[in-house]
């Protein structure tokens, strides 16, 4: 029989030592598509991601970058859209289509032993789509379904409005979908934005899972060529233009909770206070235990959940607290946050909460470099940056050490609240 | 073929051990089989705000997540009509630290009366924020007493109304405990690079000791067959007209399960789905149109829901989608057809097992369906079915008097 364990006491911490983040191998094919693989993993399967300079920053109508992606499955010079789905659903396959603000990916999730058949459909779709009037009618009457479906949601609503506010309604990272925007795009405007966009200069490819030998040559045969060249445009430059009111409201009547935003303007991922403001996020709304979850969720019953995030995007990027709360506490709810930014401002982090902190992000990193399609997620974001793995060599080494002195210098910098914008979307302005 | 060991303890603890090498996360599931449908009809939501005070600290340890923290770990829960399932993963050589959290909260649970009042808030908020202020929130809420007049599945796990929490008190929270988390009612799964031997020493040194309490032997009542169908009429405000369709079908360990799975996939699976074809494509009077299995471990529900295009009108929409139904009914499918959805089940089963965390849940749900082993049949069992057992099945489920429709209109 085993001696009883001490339950008063926490098992000894072993340290969570070094990361080792995985290097993908680069390759390059003939026309200068770079390839990214992260070949490890347990199941026979691949992810083959192609990720475009093609997100609504590039769109001169809003809902085009968006309608693009998603209209290349429905037909292509050889196939119907019907052909293609019965086809890519025959052998298990299926397509991800995701638009961003910067960029836009079409990703193919196959066994390998059917790459075979899934791998020409996936070239099909990225090099020949015709973009029929019939299925953007479907394709565009439900999307316009949907949107009037999320703004109902005061979360869809203050998400959208929040980066208005910030960046201006004329800005691609400001700018946000009405239900009328739909209808004026049409499928030549696609036709348009799919030759600008989506060719072999604008293109790189990630892979994931086992990848199989011979799988660049597949890759050379179907993407290598010079039948699908384009000109990598240079991106238009727009200068964010935010509200010049701290203060906005946004009526939703009926609403039981009021969705919350509270934030301000911060930068790309290359910026030199990048790595310390994850930290200080951590702290105030960035986990399980923060300190807005303590205090509004553990505390008070406020809200089911509320955190914080710092969003670097290519040109730029925000912060922003964001939750849904009980709409009779929303006053409370309010001055809650102001009350933690605040401390933040005032007072030192203590050393136990800061080393909470140091593990959890670590772990959190661990967890974000497990397994080949997490590496791939992990990635993508230093390809469009033009960053490498040592960025997150960098954040693990602030992460480690930035003390309580800096992450007090970098909320006075960034974080105190008359500096901030909020909004509310509730049934009662506050 | 995910391969594992099993051993029990004396006081019942079933435990399982998956070893994979290729990464340095582990990770722990633990299944206590206990869900919704345990409730009393007057105490709905309590298994759910049960599984939220199971953080609110236990006998030994004040706080269950910072601890967790600190060893750069992270956990999570959900609760379902059938069970409650807690789940963490953790580098590994910090491993101990989850022994010694989850084997402390199933020996004996102490939560504050502060912490207790404030986790009935947040559960009412949980209900308002996904159920009641979301356009169509409320709809399972409503098919669920619409399809099931006296099994527990009438209620969802969120509950019946907000006030069977508020009115929840300590005293009953307690007898839901020393009812249900018990040992011997517990399935318990370690995932990642570990050994048998490590896990079972672990195993022994933190819950050997708790006490082995009692068995959940549920005897709940049998829903009865449905001899009529029902309907039920709602105006909300939402922007579209919607209908939902609820049939009676069979439990997770009937043999016409797997084909009864296969239906909802050759209806609704991948853009090629029958019905997104026909109804959303071809026709377009959905925007968008789904059918799948509630997913229950008892006789469930086979489920169709739609949102109607505007303009389009109920009836209109409703006969489009019955002659879907009266042809998988009437027709034998093509072979070509039930392959597709077989060869997408195989593809599907590859991708939901790219972690760790997602083998141990796996593993520890078949156990609880009686056998962990199962996982590495499913495929088998989804190839085996034939085009007739298709047919069969589908004229079970799909008997008019077997059906109860929700028509969810916009309020105009």
């Amino acid at each position: 029989m085993t001696t009883l364990p001490n339950r008063n006491i926490q098992p000894a911490i072993q340290s969570l030592g070094r990361i080792d983040f995985p290097q993908p191998e680069i390759s390059q094919l003939s026309n200068g598509i770079k390839v990214y693989q992260f070949n490890s993993g347990t199941q026979d399967v691949i992810s083959i991601e192609m990720m475009f300079a093609a997100g609504s920053w590039f769109q001169k109508k809003p809902f085009t970058a968006m309608a693009t992606n998603l209209m290349l499955r429905e037909g292509t010079r050889n196939f119907s859209a019907q052909k293609l789905s019965e086809t890519l659903d025959y052998f298990g396959a299926h397509f991800e289509n995701t638009t961003e603000r910067d960029n836009a990916y079409i990703t193919l999730y196959s066994l390998n032993k059917h790459l075979d058949n899934t791998l020409p459909l996936l070239s099909e779709i990225v090099k020949n789509p015709v973009f029929p009037e019939g299925e953007y009618d479907v394709i565009a009457g439900k999307q316009r379904q949907m949107l009037e479906v999320n703004r109902q949601k005061v979360n869809f609503l203050a998400r959208t409005q929040f980066n208005s506010i910030l960046f201006g309604n004329d800005h691609p990272y400001g700018i946000y979908l009405e239900p009328g925007d739909i209808g004026k795009v049409n499928t030549e405007d696609l036709v348009d934005f799919h030759k600008a966009q989506y060719h072999s200069g604008n293109c790189s490819i990630i892979l994931a899972g086992l990848i199989k030998p011979g799988m660049i040559k597949d890759l050379e045969a179907h993407f290598g060529g010079n039948d699908w060249s384009g000109i990598s445009n240079k991106p238009i430059q727009y200068l964010p233009s935010g509200s010049d009111q701290k203060n906005h409201f946004h009526m939703k009547e009926g609403a039981m909770q009021s969705a919350i935003r509270i934030g301000g303007m911060m930068f790309s991922r290359s910026h030199p206070d990048f790595a310390g403001m994850k930290v200080l996020n951590a702290i105030l709304g960035g986990y399980f235990g923060s300190r807005l979850m303590n205090n509004l969720r553990e505390d008070k019953g406020y809200t089911y959940g509320i955190g914080s995030s710092v969003v670097p995007l290519r040109n730029g990027g925000y912060f922003v607290v964001s939750g849904e709360v009980g709409a009779g506490v929303t006053r409370e709810a309010l001055s809650e946050i102001r009350f933690e930014l605040t401390r933040l401002c005032t007072e030192q982090v203590g050393e136990s909460e800061l080393s909470l902190v140091r593990s959890y992000l670590t772990g959190e990193m661990l967890r974000a470099v497990d397994g080949p399609f997490a590496q791939a997620d992990l990635y993508r974001e230093l390809i469009e940056d033009g960053l490498n793995i040592s960025h997150f060599e960098e954040l693990i080494d602030t992460v480690n050490h930035i003390n309580a002195q800096q992450l007090q210098d970098l909320a006075i910098k960034y974080l105190k609240p008359e500096d901030l914008f909020t909004l509310v979307v509730g049934p009662e302005e506050i | 073929m995910t391969e594992f060991d099993r051993f029990t303890l004396d006081n019942g603890l079933r435990v399982i051990v998956h070893s994979d090498t290729s990464t340095p996360i582990v990770a722990m599931n633990i299944i206590y089989n206990v869900g919704s449908r345990d409730e009393h009809p007057d105490r709905t939501g309590f298994a759910h705000l049960f599984e939220h005070l199971m953080f609110g600290g236990s006998v030994n340890i004040p706080r269950y997540d910072e601890p967790l923290e600190r060893v750069g770990g992270e956990n999570n829960a959900f609760t379902n009509n059938d069970f409650t399932n807690y789940y963490l993963t953790v580098p590994g050589h910090n491993l101990e630290t989850a022994f010694w959290l989850e084997s402390d909260r199933m020996l004996n649970l102490a939560f504050s009366a502060k912490s207790f009042d404030v986790q009935r808030n947040v559960v009412v908020e949980e209900f308002r924020q996904n159920y009641l202020n979301q356009p169509y929130g409320d709809a399972w809420l409503l098919l669920r007493p619409l399809a099931y007049k006296v099994h527990p599945y009438q209620w969802a796990p969120i509950g019946i109304d907000p006030s069977h929490i508020e009115n929840a008190s300590m005293e009953e929270v307690r007898d839901f405990y020393e009812r249900f988390y018990n040992p011997c009612n517990a399935i318990m799964v370690i995932a990642g690079n570990v050994k048998t031997d490590e896990i079972r020493a672990l195993s022994e040194k933190w819950f050997g000791v708790i006490d082995k309490g009692g068995l959940n032997n549920r005897n709940l009542p049998v829903e009865p067959e449905q001899t009529e169908a029902r309907s039920l009429t709602v105006h909300r405000e939402v922007p579209y007209d919607a209908i939902y369709k609820a049939w009676h079908m069979c439990s997770r360990a009937d043999s016409g399960f797997f084909a009864t799975d296969l239906i909802s996939d050759i209806l609704s699976a991948g853009q090629s789905g029958r019905l997104n074809q026909q109804l959303v494509k071809n026709l377009r009077l959905f925007s968008d149109i789904s059918a799948f299995i509630s997913g229950d471990i008892e006789a469930g529900l086979f489920v169709i829901t739609g949102k109607l295009m505007k303009g389009v009108s109920m009836p209109e929409a409703e006969a489009a989608l019955q002659l879907e139904i009266d042809k998988i009914r009437g027709n034998i499918i093509a072979e070509n057809e039930l392959q597709k959805v077989k060869n997408r089940v195989e593809a599907m089963m590859a991708f939901s097992e790219m972690r760790v965390l997602d083998k141990a849940m796996n593993l520890a749900y078949y156990e609880l369906l009686g056998d962990a082993n199962q996982v590495n049949d499913l495929v088998q069992r989804y190839a085996s079915v034939t085009t007739n057992e298709i047919l069969v099945e589908a004229n079970k489920i799909f008997k008019p008097e077997n059906c109860s429709t929700l028509y969810y209109f916009a309020k105009d």
